[in-house]
């Protein structure tokens, strides 16, 4: 490659975009318990839930893959 | 480009007046965060890879340094755009769950096959395309057929993509056509501009993460509303009581006996084994993410892991498709036959997203299919960029050049490639059935180049003389043919054995004949002229060339052996669904 670097392996900017996503989708997750959204099986919470694995999931691909010094 | 796409892409013409008015989905703030944050981290990704991208190596084959997991994710997602999410689910509906076999026989064999077979000759020749092998197999008359081919291909595919994306964006959100094309296209240009190859595929393996994360629910979901899949069965058979919608190969004994008007031996002959043996071994978008790859076994891994990925696809594209039969509570009908209040075929899996999902998670599957058409597109720019500069450019028009050239070259090519992939969208707009002769031309060449490939990979006796003119009797054969049945309809029962046979099943007896045509044809002019002394074969052929050993390596690290494994849970899944 042109430098001797280390560049940010992909899994970080996976792990940032889900990390951001989860958060917003567990937001919202939260707010549709009290206003649930007029979809079939909304009494399941899927927003919260998914928020929830998104935003668990992308923190542990950032805390793994996050840049180091060496 | 995709093999698969010539069904879906068919359901795809829609007529503008007709798909303004059906806007389904209402997408709120957080929605819109969530597809905006996508395009600007996709954006950034670029401009931090462009630092990496100085040499040609880095811009047109990401350094030559992708690890197994990167490659193999890149592989299927190049493979698996938004249209081929849609367009399978709506076939699925059509025609049940014969769609699948476009996922598990017409991909899983082939993608065995070029990882154990045919990847270490690619690797080892460090040929840069497909093309580049055929240059250093066969010659430069080989290699400029292949090029000019498949450059004018892409961008032909990459352009009629955008349009039948806008036109999706259009039909289920209600943005402005040209809106979606120029957002989209443009941000394609400047992150493939950017970080080149490197870009291209840091972008596929997010794609890949967010079409799953953003579809999986829908199946989730669906599941537990049905009670499960024999509650799905049951559900669709009361629906449709006239139809076989949930077996794989029991209604494939007859052309009559399924809804496709296919017998097995097409799917078998022709989509399992030339067409899709075709697409997946020689189509440069998918082989360039595993050219790419660190070393011999990274490269033969990749297309295995991907294998696994492909054979769980049916999950988040045929599963939706099934559900809507089951609980939809409306019939869908073709594109062209939508009146006032309904849906088409391909509006099924965005309205099982707008079934199960509420704000955030909406956002998190448009974003899902935004994302697989836009790295499609990125796919097919990134591959017509290095075909261009590699083959055609750096070959025939400016050879010796600096390499500092050849990556401005291709940066420069990637912009004019989106920019005539926007004049090929509009110029679609316009003449719909562009779209059927774009898909015919991909069919004409895939088949022979797959007999070309294959026959110089394993054969040494197999001559550069022999090699053209098989590819070119090939193609030629295939467009004959096509040419014949359109002027002569009742040609149809010669060439695809019925005269009952649909458009698919004309392609697949099409390409079967035409890959015979180009492999006899090779071996008989091989027999009759010279071939190249083996020392000039070396790392091209079987026989010739000194292939790394895996004996010191324990059984779990060996490739074959996960290969064993993707081959046995392929059959296990056709036994499970037969």
């Amino acid at each position: 490659m042109a430098e001797d670097h280390r560049i940010i392996p992909v899994w970080f900017f996976v792990g940032v975009i889900l990390l951001i996503y989860g958060v917003l989708i567990l937001a919202t997750g939260i707010y549709g318990l009290f206003h649930p959204p007029a979809t079939v099986l909304a009494n399941l919470h899927p927003a919260a839930w998914w928020g929830a694995l998104l935003t668990v999931v992308g923190a542990v691909y950032v805390h793994i893959f996050r840049p180091r010094k060496s | 480009m995709n093999f698969s796409l010539s069904l879906p892409l068919a359901l795809f013409v829609a007529p503008e007046a007709a798909a303004a008015s059906r806007r389904f989905i209402l997408l709120n703030p957080v929605d819109m965060a969530i597809i905006v944050i996508y395009f600007a981290t996709v954006l950034g990704i670029g401009f931090y890879l462009k630092r990496y991208t100085k040499r040609g190596e880095d811009f047109f084959l990401a350094g030559r340094e992708m690890t197994a997991w990167v490659a193999g994710l890149s592989f299927v997602s190049a493979n698996l755009g938004a249209l081929e999410l849609m367009g399978w689910a709506a076939a699925t509906y059509q025609y049940g769950i014969l769609a699948t076999h476009w996922y598990w026989i017409g991909a899983i064999p082939a993608m065995l096959f070029l990882g154990i077979v045919m990847m270490p000759f690619y690797y080892i020749s460090k040929a840069h395309s497909v093309p580049g092998y055929l240059q250093l197999r066969y010659g430069e008359a080989a290699r400029r057929l292949a090029a000019v081919m498949f450059a004018f291909m892409t961008i032909l595919m990459a352009g009629i993509d955008m349009y039948a994306m806008a036109l999706v964006m259009k039909v289920v959100l209600g943005w402005d056509i040209h809106f979606s094309i120029w957002i989209s296209a443009m941000t394609v240009a400047v992150y493939v501009a950017l970080g080149g190859l490197f870009s291209a595929i840091f972008n596929e393996v997010l794609q890949f993460f967010l079409i799953w994360l953003g579809a999986l629910l829908i199946p989730i979901l669906g599941l537990i509303e049905t009670g499960g899949w024999s509650g799905l069965v049951a559900r669709v058979h009361q629906n449709f009581p006239q139809g076989d919608y949930t077996h794989l190969w029991g209604p494939m004994s007859s052309f009559a006996g399924n809804p496709m008007g296919i017998h097995w031996t097409g799917i078998v002959l022709g989509l399992g084994w030339v067409i899709s043996f075709g697409y997946w071994t020689t189509d440069f978008l998918v082989v360039q993410r595993v050219i790419a790859a660190k070393d011999i076994r990274a490269a033969k891994l990749a297309p295995i892991i991907g294998s696994y990925f492909k054979m769980a696809v049916p999950f988040i594209v045929i599963l939706p498709g099934l559900l809507g039969l089951a609980v939809l509570p409306f019939t869908l009908v073709p594109e062209s036959a939508v009146g006032p209040g309904q849906h088409s075929y391909n509006e099924v899996l965005p309205l099982m997203l707008a079934r199960y999902c509420g704000p955030g998670l909406l956002g998190l599957g448009i974003t899902a299919l935004i994302a697989g058409f836009m790295s499609g597109m990125a796919g097919n720019v990134s591959a017509f960029a290095t075909v261009w500069t590699y083959d055609i450019y750096r070959s025939f028009i400016r050879k010796g050049a600096s390499d500092a050239h050849y990556v401005k070259m291709g940066r420069w090519c990637v912009i004019v490639g989106v920019l005539v992939s926007i004049g090929t969208a509009y110029l679609v707009m316009q003449f719909k059935s562009i779209m059927d002769y774009v898909q015919a031309l991909f069919s004409f060449f895939i088949a022979p180049l797959f007999g070309t490939v294959l026959l110089g990979m394993l054969f040494k006796r197999i001559t550069p003389a022999g090699g053209f003119w098989g590819l070119l009797a090939g193609t030629v054969s295939s467009i004959s043919m096509w040419a014949l049945v359109k002027a002569e309809p009742s040609m149809l029962a010669y060439i695809a054995l019925s005269s009952r046979a649909k458009d698919m099943a004309e392609n697949m007896y099409r390409a079967l004949w035409s890959w015979l045509i180009c492999v006899i044809v090779t071996v008989v002019v091989s027999l009759v002229t010279r071939p190249r002394p083996v020392e000039e074969l070396t790392g091209l052929v079987y026989g010739c060339t000194e292939l790394p050993g895996e004996g010191h390596l324990p059984l779990w690290k060996r490739p074959i052996f996960w290969a064993g494994i993707s081959a046995a849970a392929f059959l296990v899944l056709q036994i499970i669904f037969w």
